[in-house]
């Protein structure tokens, strides 16, 4: 049986599970018809050229992993930020960790998705936010249709989240093959500061296919800062879509750093719904051996005066591929929009590979949108320069992969996170000396 | 301490260097002159070990070491330094990150560990104080939008720095103004000691009024034609290359 066979005929299993009256009901219905239809993408699709997912959809994917699967914490403590200064939501093979988790209720809720669908207190924000910026693509739509686990967090007008909160998915390798689904659903109100920290992390060898799907609603000047941490062991392969709404004076940036993992998918998709909205989309790519990564961004200026800044750094080793595809949208009304887009590759070795397609679709007539793209190789002429200074090639290599990074890593607003991302960086490169200043 | 003979050198098959004669003692400063293209800045890359340039005959070494055998890195460990004529600009990488790099590269080379923290900032006062270099400079991008004499500024703030044995200053005068001139000087002059030994290459006379040399040599088409004193260098300011072309005729 194909998994998309497989995963249509377990849901009528997975919606008789679920309690009766969801408020989502009717959502996931459709949303299961949606995908029994289209099916998963294939290379046939342009968004969809340079990644092919056969490779990881041939494997029997367990679809409702036990129940009980745990982690020790001396075994995953080092994938936390701290181990008291953050809000966790942790889930052991998409099932909710409440050892590992440190939720709260307190003025804001950072819980469970599940809790939120099922009890009445939340069912207006479900209403209210729940799918309502999610498109109807195949992936999205098989997401929604197992909607059930994930990150509920709700932040009320005026309060400033005083610690990050981490959104971390653990998948233990208790089954042979494992899919999980996770969910979140991210309400920032008016004026509201929150700063949120994403990971998948797959603790064994074998295979793992994450379709997760975000959507994070930034009201009128809220603030959201957002990052995502993928790096995963060569059998983890995700595929993450998140959707952003952004309101009025809002401010929204999301990092990517995508160092590991055998396939990755990234859609980002933002839209600006309100006058001088600000957006940042960054991401630095560490790449080697067969795996791939696909950036795949959007952003859709709806309104006038708002701004969007993209810059993704590549770094390509071995056969390793990567795609950037970054569509900006400045639609009739957005004028006075400025819109910018970098996106810098190295490859490393000949044998590497990066697709680059940045794609302008500007329909106003004042704005100001630029998109820059370079694909090289290192400088020679400054590595000579290092190593004359005594620094060996594989350092000077890596001193020069950081500065090329930096300007994705400078604009990284937790230091501690900073340090923990400098670290990977310096240990996927295999050098053991600090970037700090 | 550095012993050159008979070096011939090439790149992608055109002969540059066409049997290079030098012997630089410790203590000695060292000038070499010539007109443009004579094989000058050459003659420095191939000192450091630019692999884009091959040695295809002769001797190099630096004491007890063959240096054609050895990487660029590992020439700086035996205490190789070139002051670059156009330093690299490198975006991203500080002053502080990149000499700190340094520094400790090349204490792991001789198996030391790290210099402490403390050492190392106190070393950084002090060296930039003798180049008269602002504390501010020390955490800009390395090179990015330095102006010529902030290079070169830059460039022997490193040489004091890590203190080598063979400095070679190429074409340090070049884009500096009197008073930055003077400065670098200064601070090569401090840095002079009996136990290393400086290589000047320079067109200009200007720059050896305040480095004096023990030694200038004459560099033309590849070949040392011509040596001699700190006058040799006013004779050449005062008349040109052409003379000696014509002596070699």
């Amino acid at each position: 049986m194909s998994l998309k066979d497989k995963l249509v005929s377990s849901f009528i299993a997975f919606d008789d599970h679920l309690e009766e009256d969801s408020p989502i009901q009717e959502i996931r219905n459709k949303a299961i018809q949606f995908f029994e239809e289209k099916g998963f993408p294939t290379k046939k699709e342009e968004a969809w050229r340079y990644t092919s997912l056969n490779s990881i959809l041939k494997n029997d994917y367990c679809i409702f992993p036990n129940r009980d699967n745990s982690v020790e914490l001396q075994k995953v403590r080092k994938y936390f930020l701290h181990d008291i200064d953050t809000y966790k939501i942790v889930f052991i093979d998409g099932v909710y960790s409440s050892f590992l988790s440190e939720t709260t209720h307190e003025n804001m809720d950072v819980c469970l998705l599940s809790s939120a669908l099922n009890k009445p207190k939340y069912q207006a924000t479900i209403e209210n936010y729940f799918n309502k910026i999610a498109e109807e693509d195949s992936l999205t739509s098989l997401n929604t249709a197992f909607a059930n686990e994930g990150a509920y967090i709700y932040i009320p007008s005026h309060k400033e989240v005083e610690k990050p909160i981490e959104i971390i998915n653990f998948s233990t390798g208790n089954e042979a093959a494992l899919m999980i689904q996770p969910r979140n659903l991210i309400v920032v109100g008016e004026n509201a500061h929150v700063q949120i920290i994403e990971r998948h992390q797959s603790l064994t060898d074998n295979p793992v296919l994450t379709n997760s799907v975000t959507e994070i609603f930034a009201e009128k000047r809220a603030y959201v800062d957002y990052y995502k941490i993928q790096n995963d062991n060569s059998n983890a392969s995700l595929i993450d879509t998140t959707y952003i709404d952004q309101q009025r004076e809002s401010i929204c940036n999301v990092h990517t750093f995508s160092l590991g993992g055998k396939l990755t998918r990234n859609n980002l998709n933002f839209y600006q719904n309100g006058e001088h909205c600000d957006s940042t989309l960054k991401g630095v790519t560490i790449l080697k051996d067969k795996q791939h990564v696909d950036h795949n961004t959007l952003v859709r200026h709806i309104a006038p005066n708002c701004e969007s800044h993209q810059d993704y750094k590549g770094l390509y080793a071995d056969t390793s591929t990567g795609v950037f595809n970054g569509k900006v949208i400045v639609e009739k009304e957005a004028q006075k929009t400025n819109a910018f887009q970098q996106n810098n590759n190295i490859l490393i070795d000949d044998k590497a590979t990066v697709n680059a397609k940045p794609q302008l679709e500007i329909f106003a007539d004042d704005v100001k949108c630029s998109h820059g793209c370079t694909i090289g190789q290192f400088d020679e002429d400054a590595l000579f320069y290092l190593r004359s200074r005594g620094i060996p090639t594989k350092e000077a290599q890596a001193l020069m992969m950081y500065a090329f990074a930096n300007t994705v890593l400078e604009s990284v607003k937790i230091p501690e996170l900073k340090r923990r991302i400098n670290k990977l960086i310096a240990h996927k490169i295999g050098v053991n000396i600090g970037f700090d200043i | 301490m550095l012993h050159i003979k008979d070096l011939h050198a090439s790149v992608e098959d055109k002969d540059i260097l066409k049997g290079i004669n030098l012997d630089v003692q410790a203590g000695e400063v060292h000038a070499i002159m010539g007109p443009n293209g004579s094989g000058k800045s050459t003659l420095a890359s191939i000192i450091a070990g630019k692999e884009t340039f091959n040695i295809t005959k002769g001797d190099l070494t630096l004491d007890d070491d063959d240096l054609s055998e050895l990487d660029p890195e590992e020439r700086a460990h035996k205490g190789v330094f070139l002051s670059f004529q156009y330093p690299v600009e490198i975006p991203g990488v500080s002053v502080t990150n990149f000499i700190k790099t340094a520094i400790n590269e090349n204490r792991k080379a001789k198996g030391l560990k790290d210099m402490p923290a403390s050492e190392m900032l106190k070393l950084i006062k002090e060296k930039a104080d003798l180049l008269e270099i602002d504390r501010k400079f020390l955490s800009r991008s390395l090179n990015e939008g330095f102006s010529g004499g902030e290079k070169k500024r830059n460039e022997i703030f490193q040489m004091a720095m890590l203190n080598p044995k063979l400095a070679i200053l190429d074409e340090t005068d070049s884009g500096l103004d009197i008073d930055a001139l003077k400065v670098v000087a200064n601070g090569v002059n401090k840095l002079k000691s009996k136990d290393n030994a400086i290589v000047v290459i320079t067109h200009y006379q200007r720059l050896l009024d305040y480095i004096v040399p023990d030694y200038v040599h004459v560099l033309i088409d590849g070949k040392i034609v011509k040596s001699g004193t700190k006058e040799l260098a006013y004779e050449l300011e005062k008349k040109g290359y052409d003379w000696i072309k014509e002596e070699l005729v």
